[in-house]
């Protein structure tokens, strides 16, 4: 296996992590008003996510790191490409950084409404663009040699929004708004986690015919048969049902299991439908971007190596254990007084 | 005076009206418009993200150190004093999380075709960044909020100190990368394919000017958040709360904006040697120095002619530039139109000069908002030496400014550190017009840049009304910061939630 094919296994590996991760950190945003009736309920739906957003927040950040020193092609290609799509996507992440921290420090009942209508949007969106972002990447953009040599994407903002690409977008925004609710449902206790298990199972539904349909066409679209993509769409297709029927069955561990491997499974599928390309063209295929072609030095490729197989095993295990060690049900009756915030007048009891 | 701003002006306008003639003759006038707003964007998201990040890198430490200092004795005021800065080192480090992500996306987004040039070894700093430090701050960040009741007392101490550590790691790999820009190393050129690769990974990671950068930065860090906690603990006093903690916290920043001023000296010291004898040109710039002189004075004030070439006006510290640059007083330090000469030779027809007046008085800002906070922190640390309370009509406001100044400080020391590497993006590699992406029009670089700078300046309006609303205040009562059952307690009630 070359270090080129490495990293791209490497950097598929991360985007998993990624949306397995931020995925249900989107559906738990998304679904903050729907699953709590008064105060005390969002503040135990946001507290299942404090001590965790940020590090799953970084896998994109690794990510993103990642192609920059394996793939500066890649990586330049397609964030100048997909200018205004990444734009939104980097607005929604400030705004729900700065609300998921800022919301709860004052109680005044306008200040939270406002963070919170900030949350379920800038939540749905970018679980909506990432998945309007790589159906794109899959199908192929119009990409062209400039006279600078480097091939460089000559398509507008509206070449992205295409039919398959749309289609891609529901499907990540419908799979990570069940995955939240299945995270909820584990994570909850009470009414919450009743609301969410209920949720889970229609929007599961919803989800199964948009990626089903999505799988199909991706599925058609590619040139000849592709066995191990196809191989794959069906193992998406069967853990999404066996994650719904756990749902149904009331066992909760299982039932996300299910749904992270949907997640893993639906990613894998996409980075087999490319490879080796990472980019391909519309306009002809000597235009691809390739793991070949868009690739760093093999000596870069060995150092990052060495960094990535030291360090993820110790990352896995250190934020393994942070889930670990918050691994309790929150429940809205934990929550000390929910209408009040640290940063209220007479706030005695609170703490940090 | 007014006379040295109208120079400046005129200085301005030139420029402006060649770089016009330029773009008309080329006919790239769009692409000139992008390339000089994705600058600004660039410098508005980068000063604006490094306002928040020596606050977060310095202050994690310190809650670190009076956390320990609480774990060690148990006496509550060290603990009200963490839970009080932890706050605040929270709001601080939200907005510095969130506006970093824009800091990575930017290259590829703005400067795409600089993105392709130097991926294969500037990705690498990136990218270990990732790895090693961000996961590090984020997860033990998170355990130190929501742990209070979950973790044993010392595994919840160890996170701060983990997540700060993280952050440390984080400058160092960001900065080490920046060094790069200002003085590649270990790298080949591949003419075939117009970029610069990577042959050894070492050499950029442990150059002279990335450990001088590194520690110039730090420094600089602790003197920030320093400046920051003994300002806030000043008003504190004024307010009268909690005057047993503001006390000690008082007195721990100021001892620490003082000390670590000595090490931004050392290190600002170290780092003109190694910028003179790297970017000969830049310290020139700094100087205003046009010609090559020995014995070189350093100037307090330059007036430039009318056409920037030369100075008409000086006064100066005899020999002192020669002995900031070189060590020695009779050193010969490079003037810009001798080294804008050599450049022509070495790397073709071309404008080498950066902005002089912009860095003249950049590096003389960055110096002067320093050297204030550090005055400020003698005078009041002078006046709490028998065990008093600094006091006077000069304290309120002089405290009130101490946070502000390292920030203004820090931000004119890397708005001369960038812009008086200019033209270069890497310094004798890549010219920063060459680094623009090519397929992002000036519009759409103009729209990103109104949007964040106007979410920037909401988020900056509003955390800032949160820092007040926490000094208003204050710590909270001993019952309230009772020592939190700690130890994996089976509690129903929560210490920490959203």
């Amino acid at each position: 296996m070359t270090f080129q094919t490495v990293w791209f296994l490497l950097i598929a590996v991360l985007w998993i992590g990624y949306f397995v991760l931020e995925g249900f950190d989107f559906g738990v945003g998304m679904l903050l008003p729907t699953v709590s009736k008064n105060e005390a309920d969002r503040r135990a739906v946001l507290t299942t996510l404090g001590p965790v957003w940020d590090g799953n927040e970084v896998w994109l950040l690794v990510a993103g790191g990642a192609t920059f020193a394996a793939f500066p092609e890649w990586y330049a290609t397609l964030f100048s490409g997909f200018y205004l799509p990444l734009f939104l996507i980097l607005v929604a992440l400030i705004v729900r950084g700065v609300a998921f921290e800022y919301r709860s420090k004052y109680g005044k009942a306008q200040w939270r409404q406002r963070w919170d209508i900030a949350i379920v949007i800038s939540s749905a969106l970018p679980a909506l663009l990432w998945g309007v972002a790589f159906a794109n990447i899959v199908r192929g953009v119009p990409l062209e040699k400039a006279s600078s040599g480097s091939i460089e994407y000559v398509g507008g903002f509206f070449n992205l929004l295409n039919p398959y690409a749309l289609l891609g977008g529901v499907v990540t925004l419908s799979v990570f708004y069940t995955h939240g609710a299945v995270f909820l449902a584990l994570k909850t206790a009470g009414t919450i986690r009743e609301r969410a298990n209920s949720i889970a199972l229609k929007a599961g539904l919803v989800a199964a015919v948009a990626a089903v349909a999505f799988l199909v066409w991706t599925n058609l679209m590619l040139a000849e048969v592709n066995s191990t993509v196809l191989i794959l769409s069906v193992t998406v297709a069967l853990l999404w049902v066996a994650g719904l029927a756990m749902n149904l069955k009331g066992r909760e561990g299982w039932a996300f299991i299910f749904s992270a491997g949907t997640i893993a499974t639906f990613v894998s599928t996409l980075f087999f439908a490319l490879y080796p390309r990472v980019m391909p063209s519309s306009l002809g295929s000597q235009f691809d971007l390739t793991i070949t072609n868009a690739s760093s030095t093999d000596y870069t490729l060995k150092v990052m190596t060495v960094v990535a197989v030291v360090m993820t095993p110790l990352v896995l295990l250190y934020q393994g254990w942070t889930y670990w060690v918050f691994r309790k049900r929150v429940s809205a009756s934990q929550i000390v007084n929910p209408e009040r915030g640290i940063l209220d007048e007479l706030s005695h009891t609170l703490h940090l | 005076m007014p006379h040295v701003f109208s120079t400046c002006g005129a200085e301005h306008a030139r420029r402006i009206g060649i770089e016009l003639v330029e773009q008309l003759r080329n006919g790239e006038s769009d692409l000139m418009n992008s390339l000089d707003l994705a600058r600004w964007q660039f410098a508005i998201t980068t000063v604006y993200h490094f306002i928040f990040v020596p606050i977060t890198i310095g202050l994690g430490f310190m809650v670190a150190g009076l956390q320990t200092a609480w774990y060690r004795n148990g006496n509550l005021k060290y603990l009200r004093a963490t839970k009080f800065f932890g706050k605040l080192f929270l709001i601080n480090f939200a907005i510095g999380v969130v506006t970093g992500i824009v800091q990575e996306f930017q290259f590829g987004m703005n400067w795409s075709s600089y993105s392709r040039f130097v991926g294969d070894i500037f990705g690498a700093p990136l990218a270990m960044e990732g790895l090693l430090a961000f996961f590090l701050e984020s997860t033990f960040l998170g355990l130190w909020i929501f742990g209070w009741d979950r973790l044993p007392k010392k595994l919840h101490l160890a996170s701060i100190w983990l997540a700060s550590f993280g952050t440390l790691l984080s400058a160092y790999f960001i900065l080490a990368a920046n060094a790069w820009m200002q003085h590649p190393v270990g790298y080949i050129l591949n003419e075939t394919k117009g970029r610069a690769e990577l042959t050894n990974i070492v050499k950029v990671l442990t150059q002279n000017t990335a450990l001088a950068t590194f520690t110039h930065t730090i420094a600089f860090a602790a003197f920030t958040s320093a400046a920051f906690m003994a300002g806030i603990s000043a008003l504190l006093i004024v307010r009268r709360k909690d005057i047993e903690m503001s006390r000690v916290t008082l007195k721990l920043g100021l001892i620490v904006t003082i000390i670590s001023f000595v090490g931004v000296g050392v290190t600002g010291d170290i780092n003109a040697r190694i910028m003179t004898e790297q970017q000969p040109m830049k310290m020139a710039a700094a100087e205003a120095l046009y010609s090559t002189t020995d014995s070189a004075p350093f100037s307090l004030l330059t007036v430039g002619s009318l056409d920037g070439s030369r100075s008409v006006f000086q006064i100066g510290l005899p020999s002192m530039l020669s002995f900031m640059s070189t060590g020695d007083f009779n050193g010969v330090v490079e003037g810009v139109n001798d080294l804008q000469a050599q450049y022509e030779t070495q790397y073709g027809p071309g404008d080498y000069t950066p902005n002089i007046p912009l860095a003249y008085w950049s590096f003389r800002l960055m110096i002067g908002f320093g050297a204030l906070g550090l005055l400020f922190a003698l005078i009041a640390l002078w006046q709490m030496r028998k065990g008093g309370l600094p006091s006077g009509r000069w304290f309120k406001p002089a405290m009130l400014s101490l946070p502000f100044l390292p920030l203004l400080a820090n931000s004119f020391g890397w708005i001369f550190t960038e812009t008086a590497r200019q033209p270069w993006a890497v310094f004798g590699l890549i010219r920063t017009s060459d680094g623009v992406s090519q397929v992002v029009s000036a519009g759409a670089v103009l729209f990103t840049m109104i949007v964040f700078t106007i979410l920037y300046g909401a988020l900056a309006v509003i955390e800032f009304g949160l820092i007040r609303r926490v000094i208003h205040l204050g710590p909270l009562d001993e019952v309230d910061y009772a020592d939190p059952q700690l130890g994996g307690s089976d509690s129903k009630q929560l210490v920490a939630s959203y």
